[in-house]
């Protein structure tokens, strides 16, 4: 690569690659399915011209000669290169790495995982008389190997080893509609896994939506599940994202920080290095190290994301933050958010509540958030509280604005529970409008 | 062990994917036999795809990307293993057989098969080898891109970003199975965007457009830039000072085009043997019944000219069919691939598709629409004394019960029969279920027209389109505040 560049004249380019290794199952009723594997190579070649434009290309062609097509190929893309902005090789990729020491878990024999998911689905399956299917299955396991070098020198290098179960049960009971509910497992490998906590769970929220009732429409104390309220403030990441305030496309501007954006119960950090987050970066596109980075206390906005080019042009002494995505336009986004609330109002509570939902799972975020507008509009499973009893709604959807959901924050309860794409408590948000399906 | 023709000289990512690849598919396809498979299928690609955006004047982003794979699926009994692998070496593809035959208990062995061989190749590709050469260069793209956001500037008011965005994406694809299907196609898919945000005060609104188009490289000089941003600017102008929707149950009135999308999600995706076969659809066994309203007669192909879902081939080599799913309210047909055919034993339609080589294909919809009606679209809003008229979708999904949402940029209120063009609302997702609502589907105007689109499942992202004439749905929920 070195003497490639060299020779096409090239002075500056970094170099991003992934190579992957993935092997998975899926069951059907008792029987093997599908069985797959795959091998890919990714890597994403990045020049700067002599006029310091960046151009880059993108290949799965990992050969000699692949990869001086590619940089041939980014030399040429960096004429279009964008003047006003162009990125520059992150100063902290050749900082001390402290690394995760994640352990990396030997990968098993297709046949070890079928047997595992068979087992897995033949306990759900056994566990209630509704349910007869188990549709969307699977035993996955994967191995990744990250690389970043650059003209500078940098050279970061990762493997990682990760695994997946989950299991969606379908039930039925005779004039009913069907229902559907489940579960998800992430750990370094297979033999990490939790399949008993996650057969479970799919068994317990399937059988807890077969008994369903329309709710009326109208506005709700709701209570998030870990799960549902981080897949919000996901959909809504362009608030902390410097990039997306650069663009003009964020609910926040460079004002914002020190701003009072959440209840004050309300605090966020973005933390990749956490012991929660399976196969956590250690750098991230640019090479940078990843790190702990708060982004909301006590419902202030604390911290933007930040790629080198973000940071440099806030000129506020801003620095990476570790979230950069490489390309010819760097992106952000964030890696693993932990909520952590203060508890708020004691009187609300997913064990006595009543007249309030009760959010398990939010779905088609990609249709219903318009990010730069604040305001969602969701489907969800989830279920009406009365006395502590829960009773699953029929079909609903919750709909609201993002700034005023957070400023509406009124308690947060538990602990903090760890899924794959984050860390949260229950969180309790007064004032959303509930749509039933009549 | 027999040994590979493929090697040396192994090819590479530049090679065109042609006759020369008979010999050492053949070879693969053999032995893969030998070892005991009912039926082996590889799948070649390379591809060469460019993405451009611009925001405001400025090109911020040129993204070359080149790729080259291949997937590679043995079946044995109800059972199917895949592997994928980047690197089209002989050794490599040999290596993903064995793993692909061994996911099954099978073994490579050196006894011979008695296979015949793979048929004459049909080459779909030839008359259009010259499509990529002839695409917009970067320049050409970037200069068209520029002129959208000049127009975004010039039409709209209150902006506070524009984006354009062009998207190409061409592939070569190769595909060679046991039943001795070899079969070569070239494919183009091209896109444009504009997005753009207005912002006044608190008051904020995105409006987005998009198109689509299949095997035309002169698509991109054709985009009607200045139509597509004036439209955009009006109704970000409308949009911005919207009312937030009433939430509630209302008659609704789907315009065309992206309306389409209603059924694509709603029936579409269950009328896929995938669907079937994991016993997720409520329509498995409703071949002959009536399960929509007779006013509904619903079609996808993969046949009409340059519609984005159309193809010469699909993924596993055969030709595309135009599949008539619901006539006048009875169900026909389900949509199917050369798995779902094995398993459910509903006839293969020519639906195999799969992103890329990564993915074993599935039974996907292609050019999906629901067929025109006698009436005119203002006969559907007459019929309605209080409901809401949908101008434009955005996305949508199913749920494995079936339960599907989607949502909608751009409505109006419905008053007395007439269209209130001053009454704009946002924030509305409706939802419901296929056995629920089709039957509430009660007019189609005769103003049918087709959108481009884009549409994830098992078998990844694939190339779609979805169309309607306006229609009427008698009632479902519109969730909003």
């Amino acid at each position: 690569m070195t003497e490639d560049a060299s020779r096409m004249g090239i002075a500056t380019w970094d170099l991003g690659i992934t190579c992957g290794n993935d092997t998975s199952v899926q069951v059907d009723r008792g029987e093997p399915k599908q069985r797959k594997a795959r091998q890919s190579t990714a890597a994403m070649v990045r020049v700067w011209n002599g006029e310091g434009l960046v151009g880059i290309t993108s290949t799965n062609d990992l050969s000699s000669p692949g990869l001086t097509s590619a940089l041939a190929g980014a030399q040429q893309a960096s004429a279009f290169g964008d003047a006003q902005s162009p990125p520059r090789l992150s100063p902290q990729a050749r900082d001390p790495l402290t690394p995760l020491h994640q352990p990396r878990r030997p990968t098993l024999p297709m046949q070890t995982l079928l047997e595992r998911l068979l087992d897995a689905e033949r306990q759900v399956l056994n566990s209630h008389p509704a349910i007869s299917t188990v549709p969307y299955n699977g035993l996955a396991q994967a191995r990744r190997e990250r690389l970043y070098i650059n003209s500078a020198g940098a050279l970061r290098r990762q493997s990682t080893t990760s695994a997946t179960l989950w299991l969606y049960p379908r039930a039925e009971e005779a004039g009913r509609k069907p229902r559907s509910a489940g579960a998800v497992r992430l750990a370094t490998g297979v033999d990490a896994l939790d399949l008993e906590g996650c057969i479970a769970e799919a068994t317990e929220r399937t059988i807890s939506h077969l008994d369903y009732a329309p709710i009326d429409t109208g506005v709700y104390t709701v209570c998030f599940s870990p799960e549902a309220f981080l897949d919000l403030l996901w959909a809504f990441g362009s608030m902390v994202n410097a990039q997306a305030v650069l663009d003009g496309v964020s609910l926040s501007q460079r004002s914002s920080l020190g701003t009072q954006v959440a209840s004050p119960l309300l605090t966020v950090a973005d933390d990749a290095r956490h012991p929660g987050h399976v196969a956590a970066p250690e750098f991230d596109g640019e090479g940078t190290p990843t790190r702990r980075l708060p982004l909301i206390e006590g419902g202030r906005l604390r911290h933007f994301l930040h790629s080198e080019g973000t940071a440099r042009a806030f000129a506020d002494g801003s620095v990476a933050t570790g979230h950069a995505n490489l390309g010819a336009k760097v992106t952000l986004s964030p890696q693993w958010l932990d909520v952590e609330g203060q508890r708020g109002d004691s009187s609300l509570s997913c064990e006595s509540g009543s007249g309030v939902v009760l959010i398990d799972s939010l779905s088609a975020l990609h249709a219903g958030v318009k990010a730069s507008q604040g305001s969602f509009s969701l489907p969800f499973d989830g279920w009406l509280l009365s006395g502590g009893e829960r009773r699953s709604i029929e079909a609903a959807t919750v709909a609201g604005d993002i700034r005023s959901t957070l400023q509406h924050i009124v308690a947060c309860e538990g602990n903090p529970q760890c899924t794959p794409s984050g860390r949260s408590p229950h969180v309790w948000v007064e004032g959303l409008t509930i749509t039933g399906e009549a | 062990m027999p040994s590979l023709c493929l090697d040396p000289p192994a090819p590479s990512r530049l090679d065109r994917l042609d006759q020369r690849w008979r010999p050492g598919l053949e070879e693969l396809l053999a032995a893969g036999m030998a070892a005991g498979a009912d039926l082996v299928e590889i799948f070649v690609e390379r591809n060469d795809q460019l993405s451009v955006l611009a925001e405001q004047e400025r090109i911020t982003s040129v993204s070359p990307v080149m790729g080259c794979g291949a997937g590679i699926r043995v079946f044995k009994g109800n059972c199917d293993g895949f592997a994928a692998t980047n690197d089209l070496s002989g050794p490599a593809l040999m290596t993903a057989l064995e793993q692909a035959l061994g996911m099954l208990g099978l073994c490579r062995n050196t006894s011979a098969s008695g296979w015949q061989g793979l048929a004459a190749l049909r080459d779909y590709g030839s008359g259009k080898e010259q499509w990529l050469k002839v695409c917009p260069t970067v320049p050409d793209s970037a200069e068209r891109l520029r002129e959208a956001t000049a127009a975004l500037e010039r039409h709209g008011r209150h902006l506070q970003a524009r984006q354009a965005s062009y998207a190409r994406d061409w592939q070569e694809v190769l595909v060679a199975a046991s039943d001795g299907t070899f079969a070569r196609d070239l494919r183009l898919h091209q896109t444009t965007g504009l997005t753009l945000l207005a912002a006044d005060g608190d008051h904020r609104a995105t409006i987005s457009r998009r198109d689509g188009r299949a095997d035309d490289p002169h698509f991109l000089a054709g985009w009607p830039v200045e139509d597509v941003a004036v439209s955009a600017c009006r109704s970000a102008g409308t949009m911005l000072y919207a009312d937030v929707v009433k939430a509630g149950d209302y008659p609704v009135v789907l315009a065309n085009r992206f309306g389409g999308v209603i059924f694509h999600e709603a029936c579409g995706h269950l009328l896929e043997t995938t669907q079937v076969e994991r016993g997720s659809t409520p329509f498995a066994d409703n071949i002959g019944q009536t399960i929509a309203h007779p006013a509904v007669t619903a079609i996808d192909e993969g046949l009409s000219s340059n519609s984005f879902g159309s193809m010469a081939m699909d993924d596993e080599g055969m030709a595309p069919q135009r599949t008539v799913l619901i006539q006048d309210g009875v169900l026909q047909r389900f949509l199917s691939d050369r798995a779902g055919e094995m398993r459910t034993g509903h006839p293969r339609t020519g639906s195999g598709r799969r992103q890329n080589h990564g993915f074993p294909a599935a039974s996907r919809m292609r050019n999906t629409f629901i067929a025109p009606g006698p009436h005119k679209p203002e006969e559907l809003v007459g019929s309605i004394d209080h409901g809401l008229y949908c101008k434009q979708m955005g996305g949508g999904s199913v749920g494995p019960t079936g339960q599907f949402n989607f949502a909608v940029e751009e409505a109006y209120w419905i008053e007395n029969g007439c269209l209130r063009e001053d009454k704009p609302v946002k924030g509305a997702t409706l939802i419901g279920d296929a056995v629920t609502v089709l039957p509430r589907i009660s007019m189609c105007a005769d103003d049918n027209a087709l959108a481009a689109g884009f549409c994830g499942s098992v078998s990844g992202s694939v190339y779609v389109t979805v169309g309607q004439p306006h229609i009427k749905v008698d009632r479902i929920t519109v969730g909003g505040r």
